[in-house]
């Protein structure tokens, strides 16, 4: 099939970008979206120009490094990373506008990738759990319910790719720091040092410049990992416990 | 941090006056006597523990504190939120999924619906509490003043036009505040917030629009 695609091209951080249309020749429906990218940018590259840089990595769907706005869509039309979305999911004949992340908290490096250490630091700001290290302990020592551990993992497959910011309309990060929150708030691990943690989360989420949540849903809608959205509100309870306990850290 | 459940607690406070108001709007249909009653006794609660008007004035400065907080916390958030999504404007080139995946009209116009309705209380208790505009006639008797007010086409209109904008604001705003307050476990808790998410939007909307088109159709005369 052949299909053309609109792709957002600015060559550095401090330059102004452009969307800039290309067409793309015998794309075959099997090829992953980020395939077809390849394709291109080889034929960019053979005619000497500027390859469109883009972000990925395992590209079997689980490290979260590659993330575009398809049609105005987080990883386009199907409910998945970039990398899983195939060329199938398109019509021959199809205009596919590409664009970055776009949120305060993600600065565009170049073309298509975003910078998301602000996740990281989000990340960082959650400090550390006691757990002890040294010999393994007794597999039981610490029961843990079956349903705390199910919602527990379900929130710790968050890959961190930042489609909910993408998404969400305000720019915010909160279902990311709501996994991040909830996988071990609701493990024994996490507890002793859960209000803190959410407290430091959330003031590093606000210093990012990432919005706030109004409960639309749509980074639920469009996360590749279906973090659920109840997350965001189990992170509200923690937030105003912990307010109301005030820090102890 | 603590800005959303600002938001959250005065706007459910604000909820649960609609719902006095509502229950007390209603008297209307009891006839003159009845809804008089109802507003002479309003002016005399709490007597003679509080002294005469002073229900009337706590409620009123409460209520103006929450509403007060609400715009506080409403504009702070949206001006954090337009600069997080790089601008109140376009955020992406393309022209396509500009509506997104699952946001609904109610979601989509909460800002501006509650701006629509700061401007439409104004209007309601000029018309109403104070009695400065009074298109259909002034008069000291509560009844004859509903009468009155919405024996006129516009009135009804601005009325009917308000409620729908309270109805879309509740149907959002209810789901939206109890989330914030942690209240969304789950999916049946999901589902149970936005029944009573629409409840709320739709009793308290009819409720009140019931005695205005009551009047136009003569029901309440």
């Amino acid at each position: 099939m052949k299909i053309t695609v609109r792709v957002w091209r600015q060559p550095n951080s401090q330059a102004d970008g452009r969307m800039v249309s290309y067409e793309v020749d015998q794309v075959s429906e099997d090829m992953s979206f980020l395939e077809m990218l390849d394709v291109l940018n080889e034929r960019l590259t053979h005619e000497g120009q500027d390859p469109i840089a883009f972000d990925s990595d395992c590209r079997e769907g689980i490290c979260g490094m590659c993330g575009v706005v398809i049609n105005g869509e987080a990883h386009g039309p199907v409910q998945t990373t970039t990398c899983q979305l195939h060329m199938r999911s398109f019509k021959d004949g199809d205009e596919i506008d590409i664009e970055p992340w776009r949120a305060e908290g993600f600065p565009i490096l170049k073309d298509l990738i975003v910078d998301r250490s602000a996740f990281d630091r989000i990340i960082q700001a959650g400090g550390y759990i006691t757990a002890p290290t040294g010999a393994a302990p007794d597999a039981h020592a610490a029961p843990v319910p079956k349903n705390a551990a199910d919602k527990a993992f379900d929130a710790a497959t968050c890959i961190g790719c930042g489609a909910c910011v993408a998404a969400c309309p305000n720019g915010s990060a909160m279902l990311f720091t709501a996994a991040k929150i909830t996988h071990l708030g609701l493990l024994p691990q996490g507890q002793p040092e859960r209000d803190s943690r959410v407290l430091g989360m959330v003031a590093q989420h606000d210093e990012e410049g990432f919005g706030g949540c109004t409960n639309i849903g749509e980074c639920a809608a469009v996360c590749p990992k279906e973090i659920p959205l109840e997350t965001i509100s189990r992170l509200n309870r923690d937030l105003l416990g912990a307010l109301v306990r005030g820090d102890s850290n | 941090m603590a800005l959303k459940a600002l938001m959250a607690v005065t706007g459910l406070f604000m909820v649960l006056f609609l719902i006095l108001h509502v229950y007390g709007v209603l008297q209307a249909f009891g006839g003159r006597e009845v809804y008089n009653a109802y507003a002479t006794h309003l002016h005399q609660f709490g007597v003679p523990i509080l002294h005469y008007n002073w229900f009337l004035w706590i409620i009123g400065v409460v209520l103006l504190i929450a509403v007060l907080g609400h715009i506080y916390a409403a504009a702070h958030l949206t001006v954090r939120d337009w600069r997080a999504r790089t601008g109140a404007g376009r955020r992406y080139q393309t022209n396509k999924g500009r509506r997104g995946n699952q946001r609904s009209y109610a979601s989509f116009t909460l800002r501006i619906g509650g701006v629509y309705l700061g401007l439409y209380v104004i209007f309601h208790l000029l018309n109403l509490t104070a009695g400065t505009i009074h298109p259909g006639g002034a008069t000291p008797d509560p009844y004859q003043l509903l009468l009155n007010n919405f024996k006129v086409w516009w009135v009804v209109l601005i009325y009917t036009l308000g409620m729908i904008a309270v109805g879309f604001h509740l149907r959002h705003g209810v789901w939206s505040a109890l989330t914030t307050l942690g209240a969304h476990t789950g999916l049946k808790a999901r589902r149970r917030l936005n029944i009573l998410a629409y409840i709320l939007s739709f009793g308290i909307a009819i409720g009140f629009l019931l005695v205005p088109w009551a009047i136009v159709v003569g029901v309440i005369h």
